[in-house]
């Protein structure tokens, strides 16, 4: 085992090689970097965000909230079918997934049971309605949504949000933010560098939702409203100020969803405005609603806060408009951007924040290199006290080609290197030159029971490397638990352990076989410096 | 040049009676695991805002001004939010405010007010850091760590009983769940801050104290079978001190470099540091001094049958609850 053979000598070379190789790039500025050959590999270390600085935010999306939205609109669909064909309602009775309806008179059942179920095939294709409607007893029917249906509005949810808050955060121009998806319904926005996460929360965390909906002007329907009195197909909204309230029809004409361009314009005043232009279902329906009610306000609304209530001077056909409100040009492009961007189908909850500003990530860098600094130091003087410059050295050579090859492989995967994950780093080296530890303990043992050097060596070698396996083994099922289990930083420690494993062993124990052997065949010691 | 390398110097056989002194040790053991649960109830871990939820805020103020921290407390008392701390660190110019975030307000929109709310009081100053972890996200954090502990422990035990035998494994066991309650005993003596880093922190130890536990059965297993004849207790202590000088040398290593790392890592890395040195510390105890001897309880498979000599030694106080 201990003599030197080729092929050993070729790995460690060749290793020591690509290490370098992959390793090179992180003493190179990114300009640097750049210039680099294509064939060249140009990762450096990838860092984490305690490092570099920058935000995570881990998002919830309310679908919760957004099955409610949806039952709301489908309660208010339902009250102004059957009011159109002039079906008397007894009741409408709300329920998790959608609504049941008494019907005033038993005569017109069958009339109410039509109606809904054309409602229910309305902008749907044939037989594929998420909407269903069943008989019960009574002169009751429920209409609500199919459990299908409400089991897909989750999981769509969570895919729009994700493709919203994409479109979102490359409208704005920054890059390498990272959004990715966790568990159910989670959203992970990852961006390096911005110190300012707020200005990516106010892209991310509006819902953005457009609503156009009726001001109901019913007499006194305010007044009544304040008092606690509001009517059921009513609801009290503030306007922009927080201050002025307005009562408005819950039923939404025209939504966000139709829209399909809008942009910055500016009002007769010359103040910033946003103009608009609606798709062709947005354009029919706007246009019979303007038709409809000419000379009475209608409300702009914004996630639930009215922009402005202008009152209709006339059926809008053309399919394009202005909202005009309290803008500013920031203000106005923003919301241009979110508007084009789309909806977010559901709310989105902050539910774990992680800011660093970049100087605090500088100053960690430094702790984690001088600490880095010092603990290698300690172990190259301690392993050269304790072995000689021979073996000690030999060690310290070993512990070398293993930094290089934890920098190459952790810049190679792209593996996050965390501050924990330089305590890691660290501390393999220490477990790294463990077992060399054992492997000249063991030669030392069979020196002493009388053994020559070669024998001594080889036996060394032999017996420690099922104990190096076992130990090493060990540390990577813990690494490996906290990969399963752990988030973020822990999982940057994880990487630099796991990734820590294989190089030392390769390294404590080729480059000693390789260098110990050519010394054997170099020296023909008589004596093993290390024993007695 | 005599006693050099310094290796030389260790004494090349050592004779230490390990195991008579495993009855002491073991009920030394019980006594501080004792100890150490009654001390994560009372006065209980010191949970960070990963496990509890809640928001920490660090500022700096531009360079040649200071921060009051009685006017950040006043504010932040202003601002409603239950039980503030604010903390000056690296002299005036930095600060720390901990507070909590009312489950049922939005983050952003308290993070927003905190932040306005301070530099009212104090000026412009640059907010470098904030975490802020809602109720259920920490919530799961915690369950997700310990079972991270929990699941540590059993694989550990599959592998030794896999590569050994089971009486290795409750060895082995017996010395991790030592390890881990007297690691939790000292995090909450040195009032450190139980975050997920210290899960690591005690994922790492538990590592480690299975790599040097492994050693010692590595050398038992392999005496058992060189020394057939030799009594149980006597090729414990045999194989204990054949690896010892090992067990000094990896653990001084370890200990020195984690020392380095509590000196010059930063705040950030202080308690992983402390929290490591001690976990490694009490590793290396109880490989010699928990793992080995509870073989003893048991006994070992030797050609066949449970060696007999495990009968005379009585310790079980170590395996009484």
């Amino acid at each position: 085992m201990i003599q030197l053979s080729r092929w050993k000598v070729t790995l460690v070379v060749l290793s020591l090689l690509v290490g370098l190789l992959l390793a090179y790039p992180n003493v190179l500025t990114p300009a640097q970097r750049e210039a680099l050959p294509g064939w060249l590999p140009k990762n450096g270390l990838n860092l984490g965000l305690d490092l570099q600085g920058g935000s995570y935010l881990l998002l919830e999306v309310d679908v919760p909230a957004m099955r409610a939205k949806r039952v709301t609109n489908l309660v208010e669909d339902v009250r102004t079918t059957l009011a159109e064909q002039k079906i008397p309602i007894g009741s409408l009775q709300r329920e998790a997934g959608g609504v049941v309806v008494t019907i005033g008179e038993g005569a017109q059942y069958d009339a109410a049971l039509t109606a809904l179920r054309t409602l229910a095939q309305t902008g749907a294709p044939q037989g594929q309605s998420d909407r269903a409607v069943t008989r019960l007893s009574d002169n009751r029917m429920r209409f609500a949504f199919t459990d299908a249906a409400l089991a897909a509005m989750g999981a769509t949810a969570v895919d729009q949000s994700i493709e919203v808050v994409r479109r979102r955060i490359d409208s704005t121009g920054t890059k390498e933010i990272s959004i990715t998806r966790q568990g159910a319904d989670r959203i992970v926005v990852q961006a390096p560098g911005e110190s300012d996460p707020s200005a990516l929360e106010r892209v991310i965390g509006q819902t953005a939702q457009l609503t156009f909906q009726m001001v109901d002007t019913s007499s006194n329907g305010l007044q009544d409203a304040m008092a606690g009195r509001v009517p059921p197909d009513s609801e009290l909204l503030m306007g922009e100020d927080g201050v002025t309230p307005y009562l408005v029809k819950k039923r939404v004409l025209v939504s966000g969803e139709n829209l399909t361009r809008a942009g910055v314009g500016s009002d007769q005043n010359g103040r910033p405005a946003i103009d608009f232009r609606f798709d062709g279902q947005g354009a029919r329906r706007f246009g019979e609603a303007t038709a409809q009610n000419i000379g009475k306000p209608f409300a702009i609304i914004l996630d639930g806060k009215i922009i402005s209530a202008p009152t209709i001077q006339g059926a809008i056909t053309g399919g394009t408009g202005q909202i005009t409100g309290n803008f500013t040009i920031q203000s106005a492009s923003e919301l241009v951007n979110l508007l084009n961007g789309g909806a977010l189908p559901a709310p989105l909850k902050v539910e774990e924040r992680r800011v660093v500003g970049a100087e605090l990530g500088a100053d960690a860098i430094k702790a984690g290199q001088v600490s880095t600094a010092v603990g290698a130091g300690i172990i190259v003087l301690f392993m050269i006290l304790s072995y000689g410059f021979l073996f000690g050295g030999i060690s310290v050579i070993g512990l070398m080609l293993n930094g290089i090859l934890i920098v190459a492989a952790m810049s190679l995967f792209q593996a996050t290197l965390t501050l924990p994950g330089i305590a890691g780093l660290v501390l393999t080296f220490a477990v790294a030159v463990d077992a060399n530890v054992l492997i000249y303990e063991r030669m030392r043992d069979e020196a002493r029971a009388g053994r020559s050097v070669i024998a001594s060596m080889d036996a060394g070698f032999n017996k420690a490397m099922g104990t190096i396996i076992d130990a090493n083994l060990t540390t990577l099922v813990a690494a490996l638990i906290m990969f399963a289990f752990g988030a973020g930083p822990v999982r940057g420690f994880a990487w630099t352990l796991t990734i820590g494993v294989f190089t030392s062993m390769f390294s404590s124990v080729m480059v000693a076989q390789v260098l110990l052997g050519y010394w054997l065949k170099v020296a023909k010691p008589k004596k093993l410096p290390i024993a007695e | 040049m005599r006693g050099w390398p310094f290796i030389k110097l260790l004494p090349h056989k050592t004779n230490f009676h390990f195991v008579k002194y495993a009855f002491p040790a073991g009920i030394l053991s019980v006594v501080l695991c004792v100890a150490s649960i009654v001390a994560c109830f009372y006065p209980g871990l010191e949970m960070g805002i990963d496990f509890k939820g809640g928001a920490v805020m660090e500022m700096t103020a531009p360079a040649g001004k200071s921060i009051d921290a009685g006017k950040v407390r006043e504010a932040m008392n202003n601002l409603d939010l239950g039980e503030v701390q604010v903390q000056n660190i690296d002299g005036d110019q930095r600060a720390i405010v901990r507070f909590q975030v009312p489950d049922n307000e939005d983050q952003t929109a308290v993070v927003t007010r905190v932040q306005k709310g301070i530099t009212d009081a104090v000026g412009q100053v640059a907010f470098s850091g904030t975490s802020v972890v809602g109720s259920k996200v920490s919530g799961e954090l915690f369950t997700s760590g310990l079972l991270a502990l929990g699941a540590a422990i059993v694989l550990m035990f599959a592998y030794i009983w896999f590569r050994f035998e089971p009486q290795f494994g409750f060895g082995a066991v017996a010395g991790l769940v030592h390890d881990v309650i007297l690691t939790f005993g000292l995090i909450v003596l040195f009032r450190l801050e139980f975050s997920l880093n210290m899960v690591a922190a005690i994922l790492t130890v538990i590592g480690y104290s299975m790599n040097d536990t492994v050693v010692v059965f590595d050398r038992l297993r392999e005496n058992l079978r060189k020394y057939k004849t030799m009594p149980l207790r006597e090729v414990i202590d045999l194989s204990i001190n054949e690896t010892l000088s090992r067990t000094i040398i990896t653990g001084v290593t370890a200990v020195m470099v984690l020392a380095a790392l509590a000196v010059f890592g930063g705040e950030a890395l202080f308690g992983f540091s402390i929290a490591l040195m001690a976990g490694i510390i009490i590793g290396t105890y109880s490989s010699i001094y928990v793992g080995a001897p509870i073989i003893l309880l048991w006994g070992v498979k030797r050609g066949g049958s449970i060696d007999e000599d495990a009968k005379p030694i009585k310790f079980g106080m170590a395996s009484r609850p």
